[in-house]
């Protein structure tokens, strides 16, 4: 799975509980994840479960809690899947 | 899941009862019939004295389904939730934690009248990073099901 690919499913999983539908639509790898899509931070909880189930990883909580942008999200899971 | 693990304890049902930080008139759980990291079942009886009875509805008095589904929070999230943080953490990072509705989906599908007794059966789907979500089901005695739910809540510390 390429990068390109990989940052689609991971906007696509994080649309799901962004209440900025806009920004989530035109979301770039610098895109941060509470500020700009406007999710809420007890989702984020619900955002790793699903990159967990999406690309069969684990996810450990300490690694979770680096990720602030989908730029992190995706290389964290190419880090994982690779 | 913790480093401080070590220091877990099991909690029993009238344990957690104690711990439970929601006070009359707006605690909804009177006993805890079983309980592990996994499950727990409670039942409450609607107090026919409550006072959110005389406006819904007056003379047709239905017990509200925002209560139905804090109480069905008070068992599948805080009283679960407290039991679960007492065996990662012990009785004390229970004290220090406060659980928070998160999110709900919630369907309800029978009348509670003033006097009924329900009982909550909710199982847990995940505890993780300080957060739990269950599925539940509210039922009647005689066994109708009244509130189906999954339900989250987030464990912050005070």
């Amino acid at each position: 799975m390429d990068t390109s690919e990989i940052q689609a499913k991971v906007v696509e999983i994080i649309g799901r509980y962004a209440k900025n539908k806009e920004a989530a639509a035109t979301a770039t790898e610098t895109t941060n994840i509470l500020e700009d899509l406007k999710v809420n931070s007890a989702r984020l909880v619900d955002v790793i479960l699903d990159f967990e189930d999406e690309f069969d990883i684990e996810v450990e909580d300490d690694d979770a809690d680096a990720v602030n942008t989908v730029g992190d999200a995706v290389a964290l899971i190419q880090s994982k899947v690779a | 899941m913790t480093a401080s693990s070590a220091a877990g304890t099991t909690l029993g049902p009238v344990e957690i009862l104690e711990l439970l930080p929601q006070q009359e008139p707006f605690r909804f759980v009177d006993e805890i019939l079983e309980v592990d990291e996994d499950h727990i079942v409670a039942t409450y009886r609607y107090r026919a004295e409550a006072d959110f009875y005389r406006g819904h509805f007056p003379g047709n008095p239905v017990t509200p389904g925002v209560i139905l589904l804090e109480t069905v929070a008070q068992v599948g999230v805080v009283a679960l939730g407290i039991y679960l943080v007492a065996l990662a953490g012990g009785r004390d990072e229970v004290k220090r934690t406060l659980a928070l509705f998160a999110d709900a989906e919630v369907e309800f599908s029978g009348v509670v009248r003033p006097g009924d007794r329900v009982t909550v059966r909710a199982t847990k789907v995940f505890y993780r990073r300080g957060k739990i979500r269950s599925e539940a089901e509210m039922t009647l005695d005689d066994g109708t099901v009244v509130c189906t739910a999954t339900i989250s809540g987030m464990g912050v510390r005070t």
